[in-house]
């Protein structure tokens, strides 16, 4: 795939269900209750229980791996800011822009969106294709 | 009130995380992330892996355990009830596979306060069992009202 500054990549959707922040709890070892325990979020003053913010970056890595078609080598530094709160069973949206290529390093600037709320902002992927 | 910033500087020791197979499976099926290499081993050697390959951002299983201290250490003096993760960034290298002993070194980069909050900035460093480095993390830490 060649890639040039101000290509989009493919959009990323993702709908986690309901059960995703504990299965993510188990995958990562974070059991903090304001993922998993959604009396104990609303109690906290949450809308509800919500997502890991290390899982929303997990899907921007996904979003750019695939532009390697998966390949675990090419995503070489990512750097995100974490922003609004995710909730289970809303689509998220991760999509992405080509902010410089050269040569076979691809620098993407990605955004991950679950309706109007931003989840990650100016991350940014740099990939070796 | 003046925000602490006597832990700037400050170095946690290593802590040694092993990686394993249902480990990466159980992470990769959480993302939804389907690559052959990340289940099986022998599509992971067919691609120059030694063993099943974790995503990269498999990074924070391995290197989460080393900053739980740094952030529950006293002399930080991190109000983690009010904290919240407003940055993270990884920079990877030598993939980390299964069978891998990853040991990860975390130092406080600094703490500063601004617009009322704390921010407090932690590095992270993994090395593999035979020395190359894995991944080297930064974690930004905010913690409201300080």
């Amino acid at each position: 795939m060649t890639l040039n500054a101000g290509d989009q990549i493919p959009e990323l959707r993702v709908t986690p269900d309901k059960y995703l922040p504990h299965r993510y709890a188990g995958a990562s070892g974070d059991f903090n209750p304001i993922h998993i325990d959604d009396e104990f979020a609303k109690a906290v003053g949450l809308p509800r229980n919500i997502l890991h913010g290390l899982y929303s970056m997990g899907l921007v890595a996904k979003a750019n791996a695939a532009l390697a078609d998966g390949n675990p080598r090419a995503l070489k530094r990512l750097s995100v800011q974490m922003r609004g709160m995710g909730v289970p069973e809303q689509e998220i949206v991760v999509t992405g822009t080509v902010k410089s290529a050269d040569g076979n390093r691809v620098v993407v600037d990605t955004v991950a969106a679950q309706g109007e709320t931003t989840l990650i902002k100016n991350a940014e992927a740099e990939l070796e294709l | 009130m003046a925000l602490k910033t006597d832990a700037v500087g400050k170095e946690w020791p290593g802590s040694t995380y092993q990686v394993g197979r249902e480990k990466i499976k159980e992470y990769a099926n959480a993302l939804g992330i389907d690559n052959p290499v990340h289940f099986d081993v022998e599509a992971a050697r067919a691609a120059g892996f030694r063993d099943v390959v974790a995503p990269p951002m498999f990074a924070v299983v391995y290197s989460s355990p080393a900053v739980a201290p740094a952030i529950l250490d006293p002399e930080v003096e991190l109000n983690f009830a009010a904290m919240v993760h407003g940055g993270q960034a990884f920079e990877w290298d030598e993939p980390a596979c299964s069978g891998d002993e990853i040991t990860t070194a975390t130092k406080c980069l600094s703490i500063e306060e601004k617009d009322g909050k704390g921010f407090y900035v932690f590095e992270t460093n993994s090395v593999n069992q035979d020395g190359a480095q894995v991944a080297r993390g930064t974690w930004t830490l905010i913690v409201r009202g300080v």
